[in-house]
């Protein structure tokens, strides 16, 4: 479904990944471990098309086809949904609105008939359901004054009713206490399927106790230093980064 | 902005002003200029009563020696160069064979004028629940559902019926909110007013319908210069709305109106603008001058008015919605959203002055700032020392896009007494990248997105919109961004 090969990008200038090769298929879940400024968020970043990341050398494929080619609304109805690290408000637009205006975008670009509101909030409401969230949030302005949890559950609601393809969740379990950790992991962990893959990138080895990955690899100094099967987080988390000797960042 | 963004934007700028075309119709102009004749013209062709001519060369006289002293103002934030005021055409009219009895002998090509526009005065297919009166240049051509409105006691009739069917309540409320010689504009406006609307609601009755004037400029080298009067009596209540277009010409044409609005006790008056004059070219060629004195007395004890405008048009806005909150208790509001794209100016906001006891007023203002677009906000809160108790909440938010565009807040605090509570917020956002990429991740197009995130800016706004008007605002808004969005 996605494959980078010797992907090289930067972002303000910096040199940030330097070679990555990434072969996700459908149907995986794969975790991308690092340290902070080893380029995390920058791969999930160039995944979306963030104006800004350049890619400086190397191929994205997605499906088969150049991703590079498409712009961000583009690449979102292809199918490619990014859960944001630090998820923006917007004042004064509804979240149901954005997510209706944001759902029929992408079923309009697919060629599917767009949903009425009706339909719209039948749907809604049982996927706020699924992440425990209180239909007061529907309401509510785009993320305005919500809590860290709240905007995290708000991005697996959005992905829950987008239903992407490919699903990457930059650090989506930073700031989020244990009970929000297993209410945004259940939202994840219903989306699992054999037509869709997930790119879970964390920090912590904690999220992978939720959601568990089929491979993870470790992100260094902007390239993948290791990788392996589940058992690998588990071992990092023991032996800390500095247990790999090219986790220093360079 | 990228460089995509750019060339969207760039894109986008190709979009046209969509009601500019010109109606086809013979009309009957005076010359133009400005001298006693003209005056006594106008009011002759209105077949108006010895006081109001009298009240009218008042004006004048007084209008010839502001000209003539050069005290045109000038301390608003716009630019522009200086009006000929004899070289404009104070009058002009769709020419009519006689009066008329019913719509059925409405030039049809006048009617086809307002289909194009959206608003049809055919019974048939009228808006449900919205009166209209249209004013087409300087004439009101129909108003709509008159008898219906009568069986309550509501007067809802053309300015020039009003002055020929209800002279006292016109002579006693005429120039009682804004004087002739309150300004350079009102005093220009109270010499050559032609038309405009009157509405007058009766004790305790609460108006069934919104009201609506549409103004329509048409013909070449006119101004317009109309003059509304609303009148809500004790317990009455009533919604207005007023929406204006005008042809694509790359001249200039001046539109020098003047509203007053009066409740009295426990009256309550919404007075809505869908402000849509031709705004120039995306050069800055042509457009309306949009130079207008509005302001309500809420004259009443517990009385309310509520001013909510959307300014999407005009080359230059002049305009200052006010409330002079005379009742104990009365409550004053003013919500707006200008808009200013291209080379637009606009120099817009409110004043509210507090003189009765335990007073309040609440402003809201947004701005938005596109292309070479300038724009500020400027607002008066006055308090007097006999307001015991006054409250005023201001808020000023503007939002940029692109780096052309420029925003300022000149807010006027003036207390005289101690015991009132005055707050103050202004904000200066631009739409942010960050903003626009999470909209664009979830497959928004970057116009819809921006068009999102201004509609959401401009919300508290649109929310006191009249419902069908608030749908026709944020439309007006996306399109107008269309023309800009940078």
């Amino acid at each position: 479904m996605l494959e980078l090969s010797n992907l090289h990008a930067s972002a303000g200038g910096a040199k940030i990944l330097k070679g990555i090769d990434l072969v996700v298929r459908a149907g995986e879940v794969h975790a991308v471990m690092g340290p902070n400024g080893s380029g995390k968020s920058t791969l999930a970043n160039v995944l979306a098309g963030r104006p800004g990341v350049e890619i400086t050398q190397g191929s994205v494929l997605f499906e088969g086809k150049d991703l590079t080619a498409l712009s961000p609304e583009e690449r979102a109805r292809a199918g490619i949904f990014l859960a944001f690290q630090y998820p923006v408000e917007i004042p004064g637009v509804a979240n149901s609105y954005f997510l209706k205006a944001s759902l029929n975008a992408i079923r309009k670009a697919r060629g599917l008939a767009e949903l009425d509101a009706m339909d719209f909030l039948a749907l809604v409401r049982e996927k706020a359901k699924r992440v425990e969230m209180d239909e007061k949030f529907l309401q509510r302005a785009v993320n305005e004054g919500f809590s860290g949890g709240e905007k995290k559950r708000n991005e697996i609601l959005q992905m829950a009713i987008l239903e992407p393809k490919l699903a990457v969740l930059d650090e989506t379990d930073s700031g989020l206490d244990i009970d929000a950790l297993r209410v945004v992991a259940n939202g994840v962990n219903a989306l699992r399927s054999p037509e869709r893959a997930l790119l879970v990138i964390t920090h912590y080895q904690r999220l992978l106790d939720y959601i568990v990955p089929d491979f993870v690899h470790v992100l260094s100094g902007g390239r993948i230093v290791r990788s392996g099967g589940k058992e690998l987080a588990l071992e990092l988390e023991q032996k800390g980064y500095g247990w790999l000797g090219a986790a220093a960042p360079r | 902005m990228s460089e995509s963004q750019n060339a969207t934007l760039e894109k986008l700028a190709e979009r046209e002003y969509q009601y500019g075309f010109v109606t086809d119709i013979e009309s009957e102009s005076v010359p133009p200029g400005l001298d006693e004749g003209i005056v006594r013209l106008i009011s002759s062709k209105k077949n108006e009563p010895e006081w109001l001519l009298a009240w009218r060369l008042k004006a004048l006289e007084r209008f010839l020696q502001l000209a003539a002293d050069g005290t045109e103002p000038t301390w608003a934030m716009v630019d522009y160069p200086k009006i000929d005021y004899q070289k404009i055409i104070y009058y002009s009219a769709p020419k009519q064979r006689k009066q008329l009895s019913s719509l059925d002998e409405v030039d049809p090509e006048l009617l086809r004028t307002y289909e194009k526009l959206g608003i049809s005065l055919a019974e048939q297919k009228r808006l449900t629940g919205v009166a209209v009166d249209a004013v087409f240049d300087s004439v009101s051509v129909a108003t709509t559902f008159r008898a219906e409105l009568e069986k309550q006691g509501i007067l809802f009739c053309s300015f020039s019926e009003a002055v020929q069917q209800h002279p006292e309540l016109v002579r006693k409320y005429l120039g009682s909110v804004v004087p002739y010689s309150d300004n350079f504009f009102a005093t220009l406006n109270s010499a050559v007013f032609t038309d405009g609307s009157f509405a007058y609601v009766p004790k305790g009755v609460r108006c069934p319908m919104e009201l609506s004037t549409y103004f329509r400029i048409n013909a070449v080298g006119t101004g317009q210069f109309e003059r509304t009067l609303i009148i809500a009596d004790e317990g009455a209540s009533v919604s207005y709305l007023e929406g204006c277009t005008a042809p694509k010409r790359d001249e200039n044409q001046l539109h020098a109106a003047v509203v007053e609005l009066v409740a009295l006790d426990d009256a309550t008056i919404k007075y809505s603008t869908v402000q849509n004059w031709y705004p120039g070219d995306k050069h800055g060629v042509g457009g309306i001058y949009n130079f207008v004195t509005k302001r309500g007395a809420c004259r009443g004890k517990r009385s309310k008015i509520s001013w909510t405008q959307v300014e999407t048009g005009s080359a230059i806005t002049w305009k200052y919605p006010s409330c002079i909150l005379q009742g104990d208790d009365s409550i004053g509001e003013f919500y707006s959203v200008a808009m200013t794209t291209n080379y637009q100016q606009a120099d817009t906001g409110t004043k509210m002055i507090h003189i009765g006891r335990n007073t309040s007023s609440t402003i809201v203002s947004k701005g938005i700032s596109a292309g070479h677009g300038r724009q500020a906000y400027r607002g008066l809160v006055h308090v007097s020392p006999r307001a015991v108790g006054a409250r005023n909440h201001s808020r000023c938010d503007s939002l940029l896009l692109g780096s052309t565009s420029s925003a300022h807040t000149f807010p006027y605090l003036e207390i005289e007494n101690a015991t009132a509570q005055v707050e103050h917020e202004a904000t200066t956002s631009k739409i942010g990248e960050d903003q626009l990429f999470y909209c664009r991740q979830r497959g928004l197009s970057e116009e819809d997105a921006v068009s999102l995130i201004v509609n959401g800016f401009c919300k508290e706004v649109f929310r006191e919109l009249p419902m069908e008007f608030a749908v026709e605002a944020q439309n007006l808004l996306s399109l107008s961004l269309e023309n800009t969005v940078g």
